[in-house]
């Protein structure tokens, strides 16, 4: 074996496909696969190959969390708090035990997934957990049959001592507002980002400065840069709560026995339930198993057990049978995450000739009783903009707590960044993508590859040909405009591993502990594999969401697929390399000319001395083959390492235009045409990434024109927990959107993969945001785009 | 308790259940098909869509007791034994799903559009699935998907004798 750091030479194309693609010399670790060449001289990778589980989808035969069904299993119901903030006096389950086919009641000792108070003495002598939020879950109750649990969840009797409440915004943030936590609090990240900056301030509900996120921060002298400046754009801009509204509820079946705890859970990341249950309850890590076959969404709500899993996992224990807790609708609005609204302020300069100078961004968001709202990472990451300084506050309010949601913070920073570049744009007479042309030129992959972007999405969307602004004359007014997007590359360090395995009858099976939340985890991984053995896709058997397969990543931060396609690449090679030795002796051949390709395995440059794979797998005469491959750390290395996140200085992202129609009488906004380039380094399955990109994009229209969480004052009840009332995007909504994709490749893994769900999600409201101003010359500075924002949008200005 | 006997995919079952007890509860609960899903339990994301008497409904909003003695068809179903309906078929090449839980439901109600009206548009495709919730967002692909699978029943039921 070589030493982890041993590196050779090696000369390969890199760059853009049919852009600026060139041989360049990396450094490459020895016992790393060769680099791949470009999708074209491919057979499998970066083909449009169907969906490997969509048949069980399209068959009802996936079977979900949601359908999971134990012998002797029971259902749960939580019992929520009808009050805002509250200490708990006393709690009477006597009732709801005596009820007929009621098997077990627990009550919460501890509330997950919230910010925690940073000496948790002050509240050491309270009896319960202080509620904090309407419908914060308190115990819940397990019983033969849902209605049965429902009926007896009626019947448990809370007494409260109510507390003053605040729920909004600015309300939270005066100096006399009923304080959420009586001290400082801390909140950690979870494997899907979140969390907040450790140790900050904390003045009544506001926790903060924290200054740049994901190791960003400030850098320059920011008034310098506005003595440098000729123009000066200051704007203030507001966001709303969205929330994730995955079509599957969060839920866990939990079924406790003495030799081990199995967990069916509707997860983000098998290992995250593994470990917090762990850690909650003390257990080892190997006497729990975690099964997630199929995710029905998670949008970065579903890390961890939350209360919902471990009130499941006591009352397993309590009534010893396995227990279903499944969310309803509303406990899935309210209680496990959503986006933190924002209010944020830019102070832009730039130079005549479009050399910005300098941004300062002050900004506040609640996140509920969860810390680690933010506006992202994009004011330093993005542009090499010389003097940056950031300052965000969280601000707490009695309500449900945030968590990761696509692309956190980087949505609600992009929205108000690359608008506010536009102003600029327009204040000094020049073009937005020549002013994005000038700025945008930091020596990284996403900067490269938004170059290229700009171009290809300035000529589909006819860029050349955008009217002056508010060229229309009548009623309803068109518009295009357009935004940039980023995010991080992020690689699973946890590790990654994948194992594959060819049995002597020639039928090969690929593993791995990740799970799939619908980005298509089976496919890439056997995408890969089929490649490396010369194999079709259906040829390869997939295996994923089990915590007993070798480590996965977690779904979350746009890094399945470079994280996992690499692993999967190496342990593929190994077995082939391992079987090429195998097999060489029968075909006259040497080890290193086996060649595997269309279902063969010959010597090099002699086709015709082949026989089909199986045949040969069955002459060499073996049980099975089993190797087992990580992810190897980027070549380059990273620029940072959080925990599991290991960040490249790279990132990944696109570029969006947006055509849309403002109706000025009655102020409703529609979006008629989005053209969406993205890069993803090289592409394994253009047919699923479209997929993705076209969720990005429609998920980004429904924030930029009608999600939005509304919550009563008065009561902290949320209004609108339902989908009949919480407005997302349906069929009629849907744009007519455009995608193209470019083949980067970076040549830092085996792969050259890299993630896509986030970025195609994160300029979507700022282009739609330009376009507004295109088409009537007002900005709307205030998401959503309801009627109301949008008509005050456009008399603001106006003389009353 | 009552007694109830309903044609489930083309067998005859009865169940006992109580009045208050849904359509989408008998399919799920008592009978084991689970490919049938809740997404929001009032009607407003027809994850639950089933048809009835050939009809698309949404089998949380219908009492079980409404269904009794009706044909019920789940997207158990839909196939003939390995051979997916058109829609299903055209999903799957379209890829006009992702996550795929409120899959089962898109693909019964544009299973029905197909077979009611073959030369639907584009617009019907979109009126078809308007009160479908899809949060992954796969609603181009469902529309390419569908439009696709009107065309090759359309072809097949032209080109049936040659």
């Amino acid at each position: 074996m070589s030493a982890p750091d041993a590196r050779e030479s090696s000369t390969v194309l890199t760059g853009i496909v049919g852009d600026t693609l060139q041989p360049i010399a990396h450094e490459i670790p020895r016992g790393e696969p060769p680099a791949l060449p470009p999708n074209s001289e491919l057979r499998v990778i970066g083909k449009r190959v169907n969906r490997v589980d969509a048949v069980p989808k399209v068959t009802g035969q996936a079977r979900y969390t949601y359908d999971v069904r134990l012998p002797g299993m029971l259902y749960a119901r939580i019992v929520s708090s009808t009050v805002p903030h509250a200490r708990i006096k006393s709690i009477d389950t006597s009732a709801a035990e005596a009820y007929p086919g009621v098997k077990a009641v627990h009550i919460l000792d501890r509330v997950l997934s919230i910010a925690q108070l940073r000496d948790p003495s002050i509240e050491a002598n309270e009896r319960f957990p202080l509620v904090r939020y309407h419908g914060q879950p308190i115990a819940a109750v397990a019983a033969v049959s849902m209605r049965v649990a429902k009926a007896a969840a009626k019947l448990v009797r809370i007494e409260y001592e109510r507390l003053p409440h605040v729920t909004m915004l600015e309300a939270a943030m005066r100096d006399d507002a009923p304080v959420v936590f009586p001290g400082p609090t801390e909140q950690a990240a979870t494997a899907g980002g979140g969390g907040a900056a450790p140790g900050l301030p904390q003045k009544g509900n506001l926790r903060g400065p924290a200054r740049g996120g994901l190791g960003g921060g400030g850098r320059g002298d920011v008034q310098q840069g506005f003595a440098q400046a000729d123009h000066i754009v200051t704007c203030e801009y507001r966001t709303q709560v969205q929330t994730h509204v995955p079509m599957e509820t969060h839920g866990l079946v939990a079924d406790w026995r003495d030799e081990e705890l199995t967990l069916y859970a509707s997860t983000q990341y098998t290992l995250s339930v593994r470990d917090d249950a762990a850690s909650v309850f003390g257990l080892p890590k190997e006497k729990i198993r975690v099964i997630s076959e199929y995710t029905g969404g998670g949008f970065g709500a579903k890390f961890g057990i939350g209360n919902y899993g471990a009130l499941a996992i006591h009352l397993s224990r309590k009534a010893r049978a396995p227990v279903r807790l499944v969310l309803d609708r509303r406990e899935e609005h309210v209680t496990v995450g959503n986006r933190p609204s924002t209010f944020q302020r830019l102070k832009l300069g730039a130079k005549r000739d479009g050399t910005v100078t300098t941004l300062h961004v002050e900004s506040y968001g609640t996140g509920g009783v969860a810390a680690g709202a933010g506006v992202g990472f994009c004011h330093t990451a993005m542009y090499p903009i010389p003097n940056v300084a950031t300052e965000h506050y969280d601000v707490f309010t009695d309500a449900g707590p945030s968590a990761a949601f696509r692309a956190p913070g980087q949505v609600q920073g992009i929205f108000a960044l690359e608008q506010a570049l536009d102003e600029m744009a327009h204040a000094i007479g020049m073009d937005p993508v020549a002013l994005r042309e000038k700025l945008d030129t930091n020596d990284t992959d996403d900067a490269r590859a938004r170059k290229a972007e700009r171009r290809i999405g300035a000529e589909r969307a006819g860029w050349s040909q955008r009217r002056p602004t508010a060229a229309d004359a009548g009623t309803v007014k068109r518009g295009l405009g357009m935004a940039q997007s980023q995010w991080a590359y992020i690689v699973h360090g946890g590790p990654t591993t994948c194992e594959v395995r060819i049995r002597g009858d020639g039928s090969v099976i690929a593993l791995c502990g990740a799970q799939d939340i619908g980005t298509g985890t089976r496919t890439v991984m056997a995408q890969t594999v089929a490649e490396e053995l010369g194999l079709r896709v259906e040829d390869v058997d997939t295996r994923i969401g089990d915590s007993r397969y070798p480590p996965g990543p977690a779904s979350g931060g746009s890094r399945v697929t470079g994280s996992l396609t690499p692993a999967a690449r190496n342990a593929a090679h190994l077995a082939a390399r391992d079987l090429a030795a195998r097999v060489a002796p029968s075909l006259n051949a040497k080890p290193e000319e086996i060649v595997f390709q269309d279902g063969r395995i010959f010597a090099r440059g002699r086709p015709d001395s082949g026989v089909k794979f199986a045949a040969a797998v069955r002459k060499a005469n073996f049980d099975e083959i089993v190797h087992r491959a990580d992810r190897r750390e980027d070549y380059e290395g990273y620029r940072a390492k959080f925990g599991e996140l290991h960040i490249s200085r790279h990132g990944i992202g696109g570029v969006q235009f947006a055509e849309i129609a403002v109706d000025t009488e009655t102020g409703v906004v529609k979006v008629e045409r989005v053209v969406a380039v993205h890069d993803c380094g090289r592409p394994i399955n253009p047919k699923l990434i479209e997929s993705q990109i076209y969720g990005g994009v429609i998920q980004g229209v429904s924030y930029a024109l009608y999600e939005e969480r509304h919550l009563d004052p008065h009561t902290g009840v949320q209004l609108n927990a339902n989908i009949d009332q919480y407005k997302i995007v349906g069929a009629r909504e849907t744009p007519s959107i455009e995608v193209h994709l470019i083949e980067q490749l970076g040549r830092q893994s085996s792969t050259d993969a890299r993630g896509v769900a986030e970025p195609a999600n994160v300029a979507t409201a700022a282009a739609i945001a330009n376009a507004f101003y295109n088409a009537t010359g007002k900005r709307i500075r205030t998401l959503p785009m309801t009627s109301a924002n949008v008509l005050a949008a456009l008399r603001a200005g106006d003389q009353p | 308790m009552m007694e109830l006997s309903l044609t489930v995919n083309g067998r005859r079952c009865t169940v006992h259940v109580d009045p208050a007890t849904t359509l989408v509860e008998v399919l799920r609960d008592e009978l084991g098909l689970t490919g049938t899903k809740i997404g929001c339990d009032r009607g407003a994301c027809s994850a639950c869509t089933v048809w009835i008497d050939g009809e698309v409904a949404a089998s949380c909003m219908t009492f079980a007791l409404d269904a009794r003695d009706k044909q019920v068809t789940t997207i158990e179903g839909l196939a003939q034994g390995e051979q997916l309906h058109p829609v299903q078929q055209a999903f799957v090449e379209h890829d006009a799903l992702q996550c795929g839980f409120c899959t089962p439901g898109m693909v019964m109600s544009c299973a029905h559009l197909v077979e009611r009206n073959p030369d639907c548009n584009l617009d019907d495709v979109r009126g078809a699935v308007s009160g479908h919730l899809c949060r992954c967002g796969a609603y181009p692909n469902i529309f390419k998907a569908t439009l696709a699978a009107a065309a090759a029943v359309r072809q097949s039921k032209n080109g049936g004798g040659t």
